[in-house]
């Protein structure tokens, strides 16, 4: 078998976990519990396996060769539009998939764990493996309709695993929220794929490269700022950012796998394999694209600092990082980009995957202002936590240090200083509320156990860990109905008065799936950074990638000396943050209800708590005189005004009726034999007339 | 088998299944649901040999296969003729598909079982005739035939203020056959002036009249014949008779209604008003395009709104047919064959869902979404078919409702950029009013009254619903299989237009990829893609 042979069968990635989907999801509850749970996993393996095989034989080939299509089948042939359903292996295509499959297969075997007793177990399983599908099919085809395709499919996965504990309205409102939400973006993506067509008279990405070069720089642009727009809706970009936090509804794993690690990249994605476009429209959608990521990074950094929530907090997190990634790409350091996609996975995912672990043992509590003092009892989890914790703020040698500092000094030396100050500032943020959460849950004053005089019956009679599984079980479990209390939101909104703290006794730790998947995560955090080091030789990733992002011009640093300093800044930018969030919770809460950082802000803590009012003002405007103009519409208008004119109508076959009421007198039946008997009547007469 | 007369019998085994379930005794209901079901499934069967048999035709306008020819009133011109070509075969067969289904949902009905089942069956002759004739007089006999059936089904077996919906769908559509009667007849004679043959045959006046007519005469005719299909369609604003007629319809009459009814006008804008009068539906695009665009957002908003799930899904079908509606005066070959497509996938989208609409109405006697809540949890199996329904109806890629939309809307778009990109907005509002509505019926925890009281799916139900979904799905992924159909005669009707007028067809060719050296790495290695 010769590499191209190995490539031709590269849909063997994609099909893997589509079997898996198309076994689980029809067989619900007819399949015992662990056993969904080792399928769906162990096929996301297998073609995390095969991806790395493809991988191979893609490497093995010269670095200019390293770009294949395979055609699988003519999709959509119709008038001018010929659309296959091809995928195309290049650099770009195979990195996503490796790292989706490989942070899949992970989370997948964490599930195991944490979705151990559910009543949709098998149902959990099916749908993850049918997103990761689509995922796979969103960054491994050949052109913009199949990874349309992707991209809504992914969608459709996240409103499921949203809404996945439908019972809870919050879950189910929040999973339409994220579809309807992103779609808006979709609208830019769709009418983007319809002036390509008109322009360039084709949607595969073969012809992209060259013909984008030959656009006018108002239609490439054009283009450009369409394809962002959908870019924006899916990764979570201002001001269509508001789904993300609320789809911490769903499963913690979903949060990690889909809403942190993967799908949200997509508009990373999309934009770095579009960038042709981006290239030629002249640096106006490049600059939109980096202050955009910019101003997101910033903001939600800003938010993040005060939430109450340990989901929220890593929600706000993800969207600023994204931002991050979006500055990378405005600034032209595609491969930069994509290489902190990928230690943003790693780390992004042990960070949810630790806060799965920490909600799962305090017996659903969400409130980081009721924890504290958990790493001695969690140890594993503090331990991957602690990791990705130094990882994503920026410390040195660790996996988010050597991408987020490779966006910055592409910034820097691309002559945007305006979008590296604000990274700088936002890494400040991004030092402290990472530090903040850190500390409030793993360090500290112990908080999450119930007061003594309340909690002294009940410890007596159950110890503390069976309650808390009880707790648990008692939502997700069987054929109970689920209680009350798991019933209501878990999230922890700013400004409510802190959870009370439930467990009794000492929180149980992870089990052994949880603990693994986690841990492995943790690793890759640590030295995911290996995958590029800014040294010659080094620059694995950078270099992989560069047949695709051949054409883009190359941005280097002046001198060692300034690259070196330029990463100074950012290092002590993230560890002022980190030091100034240390000298507020180095000692964990006194008191729950009162947050240091918050009580200095003042009103500045309560914007940013209420992620500056920008949702509620849009819930607002949508609710009252949003509804009732549709209310209006749909009643006034439709049934009065439009409809009117018919009642006039209506009321003479009244009178008519009223005046005959043999005719109406109940039979229909009469009605419609008089109108056959009419129409044959009619077809007679003419006959005879002319006869 | 190629001297059988295939599309008569299309449409005589259906009728003949009407005469023979009137001489059944009327109460042995048992067998009349038999023979109903083997009568539909019958016309199936024939409907399936047709599409075997059919061959992708040449691109020609007034090529029709199967054409079976007989002089009926011959002094009149009025002759039996009937045939088939890429549009109408799949009509004929979303049509058969969907009877034995509507039938299969109707056990239900308990009242009159026998008059149901000979009316429905009467129905789908006259459908089925709708589509194969190519006579104007027969064509228009079939057309009016539609009307009494569907009167008595919503009139006798429907709900709520049946008798008011079934008069008020009555007299709509009728006051638009009159200017499509009057339209017929007068091309008829201005034909008979011309050449002294006085003939209804739509192929022989779609060869004259666009060279013959002058532009006025042309423009008016068009107008005749297109408001008397815009009422079937509907098009904005005159589609208020259509949420009535649903509400208040049994389901197999929604069925039918959404599935196939519509698409009478739809079809009609094709084979007749486009066909006969090409200046002039080029003339009327703008205009049929704006109203299109309207529909499609307009539906959307008015059904986000509704408290009722089949006035939603009703309100739905006027954003559908909207999309159908942009594709078809886009006068793109690809906007044509979307509309053609959505034509198709609407049929299975909608008559997918107003059967899961049936299904809850069974179960507790409304629609009203507020009487419902939480019941995915108390019938997972329900709840799930309803995802994929609802998914399907919305437009996701990978369903057949996507590839329809996105013909129609980016065949649109090479034409009239505007129109497309406004009526995009509408794929929002899809999301919007089915995610909403299915939201207040199936998630949350369910309402303590209708705990136990509300079984999930019978095997009967699954089976009745299950095709639907899985050809949404199939023609989602291999959509060729209608396209490749559909395309000759299409292009047939491009070609047609181009001739007589002055729209052409922006050409489109790939723009080739620019060999050199500026972006070398991009584009090398391409050229090893499989045959």
């Amino acid at each position: 078998m010769t590499a191209r042979d190995i490539l031709d069968l590269a849909w063997i990635v994609p099909a893997l976990p589509l079997l898996g989907a198309a076994v689980l999801m029809p067989l619900g509850r007819r399949l015992r519990e662990p056993v969904a749970g080792w399928i769906g996993t162990g096929l996301v393996g297998l073609s995390f396996a095969w991806a790395v095989v493809v991988f191979a034989a893609l490497w093995s080939l010269p670095a200019d060769a390293r770009s294949h299509t395979v055609k699988l089948f003519t999709w959509l042939p119709a008038g001018g539009l010929r659309v296959s359903a091809g995928l195309l292996i290049d650099p770009l295509s195979i990195t996503f998939a490796l790292f989706v499959t490989g942070v899949a297969a992970l989370i997948h075997l964490y599930s195991i764990g944490y979705m151990h007793g559910d009543r949709r177990f098998t149902l959990f399983f099916g749908y993850t493996n049918l997103f990761v599908f689509m995922m796979l099919v969103l960054v491994m085809s050949s052109s913009f309709l199949l990874t349309f395709l992707g991209w809504e499919g992914v969608g459709l996965c996240s409103y499921l695993l949203i809404s996945f504990w439908y019972e809870r309205n919050s879950a189910a409102v929040a999973g339409k929220k994220a579809f309807i939400t992103t779609r808006v973006g979709d609208v830019g993506f769709l009418v983007a794929m319809f002036l390509i067509f008109a322009t360039i008279g084709s949607l595969d990405y073969s012809v992209m490269g060259g013909a984008a070069g030959g656009l006018a720089a108002g239609t490439a642009t054009a283009i450009s700022l369409l394809l962002f727009a959908g870019a924006v809706g899916k990764s979570a970009q201002f001001p269509l950012h508001v789904w993300l936090p609320d789809a911490m509804e769903g499963p913690t794993p979903v949060s990690a796998l889909i809403h942190a690690a993967t799908m949200v990249t997509a508009g990373v994605f999309l934009v770095a394999r579009a960038h042709p476009f981006f290239e030629a429209s002249g640096g106006a959608a490049s600059t939109t694209v980096a202050w955009i990521g910019a101003a997101t990074a910033l903001l939600a950094g800003g938010v993040a600092l005060v939430q109450p929530d340990i989901k929220r907090i890593l929600a706000y997190s993800t969207i600023s990082q994204l931002g991050y990634m979006f500055l990378g790409l405005g600034v032209h350091a595609y491969g930069a980009a994509i290489f902190l996609v990928i230690t943003h996975a790693f780390y992004k995912a042990t960070l949810f995957l630790g806060a799965g672990s920490v909600i799962h043992g305090l017996g659903d509590n969400q409130d980081v202002r009721t924890m504290g003092g958990l790493r001695r009892f969690m140890p594993v989890t503090a331990m991957a936590f602690g990791a990705a914790w130094l990882a994503i703020a920026g410390i040195p040698g660790l996996a988010g240090f050597w991408s987020k500092d490779e966006v910055l000094a592409k910034a820097f030396f691309g002559d945007q200083y305006g979008v590296w100050a604000v990274g700088i500032v936002a890494a400040v943020l991004t030092g402290f509320y990472m530090t903040r959460e850190m500390w409030l849950v793993f360090f500290g004053n112990e908080r999450f156990r119930r007061p003594a005089e309340a909690g002294g019956d009940a410890a007596g009679e159950a110890p503390g860990d069976a309650a808390a599984v009880a707790a648990h079980a008692a939502g997700h479990d069987a054929d109970a109905d689920p209680s009350e209390e798991w019933l209501l939101s878990p999230t922890v909104e700013y400004g409510t008065e802190p959870r009370p703290a439930a467990v009794d006794g000492d929180p149980h730790r992870a089990p052994f799936p949880m603990a693994a998947g986690m841990a492995a995560l943790g690793v890759l955090s640590v030295i995911g950074g290996l995958l590029s080091l800014p040294f010659k030789n080094l620059e694995f990733l950078v270099e992989w990638l560069e047949p695709v992002f051949g054409g883009v011009p190359e941005v280097h640093a002046s001198s060692f000396l300034s690259a070196a300093g330029l990463s100074a800044l950012a290092v002590v930018a993230g560890l002022i943050g980190l030091f100034a969030a240390l000298s507020m919770y180095g000692k964990g809460l006194a008191d729950p209800a009162r947050d240091p950082l918050d009580d200095r802000l003042g009103i500045a803590g309560r914007i940013l708590g209420h992620a500056y009012y920008f949702d509620e003002a849009i819930a607002n405007a949508v609710r009252v005189p949003g509804r009732r103009f549709l209310d209006w519409m749909s009643e006034a208008f439709d049934q009065g005004v439009i409809d009117g004119a018919v009642n006039g109508v209506g009321r003479f076959f009244r009178g008519i009726g009223a005046g005959n009421r043999r005719i109406q007198s109940g039979l229909v039946r009469q009605y419609a034999l008089g109108i056959a008997l009419g129409a044959v009547g009619l077809m007679i007469y003419i006959w005879v007339r002319t006869a | 088998m190629t001297d059988f007369p295939i599309l008569s019998a299309l449409i005589g085994v259906p009728a003949a299944g009407a005469v023979v379930v009137a001489l059944l005794p009327r109460r042995r209901t048992d067998a009349v649901r038999l023979v109903g079901l083997l009568f539909t499934f019958a016309t199936a069967g024939l409907a399936g040999w047709l599409m075997w048999h059919f061959v992708a035709g040449p691109i020609e306008i007034n090529h029709y296969q199967f054409v079976e020819e007989h002089a009926w009133f011959g002094d009149l011109g009025v002759r039996y003729l009937l045939g088939v070509d890429g549009i109408s075969l799949f009509m004929v067969l979303l049509t058969a598909l969907l009877f034995p289904l509507s039938l299969l949902v109707s056990t239900t009905i308990d009242v009159n079982v026998k008059g149901f089942t000979a009316w429905m069956l009467l129905l789908e002759a006259a459908l089925i005739g709708v589509f194969l004739a190519l006579d104007l007089i027969l064509f228009f006999f079939f057309f009016e035939l539609v009307l009494a059936p569907m009167f008595v089904l919503i009139g006798q077996w429907g709900h709520g203020r049946r008798v008011y919906s079934a008069l008020k769908f009555f007299v709509f559509t009728m006051a638009g056959s009159a200017f499509l009667f009057a339209g017929i007849l007068t091309v008829a004679f201005l034909h008979q002036g011309d050449t002294g043959v006085l003939t209804f045959d739509v192929r022989t006046i779609t060869s004259w009249a666009p060279a013959a007519l002058s532009v006025g005469t042309a423009r008016w005719l068009f107008v005749a014949f297109t408001v008397g299909f815009a009422v079937k369609v509907p098009l904005f604003p005159i589609h208020t008779w259509l949420p009535d007629a649903h509400t208040d319809a049994p389901t197999a009459g929604s069925v039918i209604l959404a599935g196939v009814l519509l698409k009478m006008g739809t079809y009609g804008f094709l084979r007749f008003s486009i066909a006969i009068f090409p200046e002039a539906a080029v003339w009327a695009a703008p205009a049929l395009l704006a109203i299109a665009v309207v529909g499609i957002l307009y539906g959307a908003v008015v059904a986000a709104m509704q408290p009722d799930l089949k006035r939603v899904v009703a309100y739905s079908s006027v954003a559908h047919l909207g999309f159908a509606t942009l594709g078809i005066f886009a006068l793109t070959t690809e906007g044509l064959e979307g509309g053609v497509f959505t034509m198709i996938s609407h049929g299975l989208t909608t008559g997918a869902l107003f059967i899961l609409v049936g299904y809850l109405f069974d179960r507790r006697h409304t629609h009203l979404i507020s009487e419902f809540g939480g019941l995915w949890r108390i019938a997972p199996v329900l709840g799930g078919l309803w995802v994929v329904a609802v998914f399907a109806s919305i437009g996701l890629p990978g369903f057949s409702g996507f590839i329809g939309e996105f013909l129609a809307l980016i065949g649109t778009f090479t034409v009239h950029r505007p129109f497309a990109a406004a009526a995009t907005f509408g794929t929002i509002f899809a999301a919007l009013y089915l995610l909403w509505a299915f939201q207040r019926t199936f998630t949350g925890m369910p309402r303590s009254e209708l705990r136990g009281h509300f079984p999930d799916v019978s095997v009967r139900e699954l089976v009745a619903v299950v095709p639907l979904l899985a050809l949404s799905l199939f023609l989602g992924v291999y959509p060729r299989l209608v396209l490749d159909r559909v395309e000759p005669a299409v292009k047939a009707l491009v070609d047609h237009v181009e001739r007589h007028s002055d729209f052409r067809e922006p050409e489109r060719r790939v723009v080739p990829a620019v060999t050199g050296s500026d972006r070398p790495a991009e584009t090398s290695g391409h050229g090893e893609d499989k045959p």
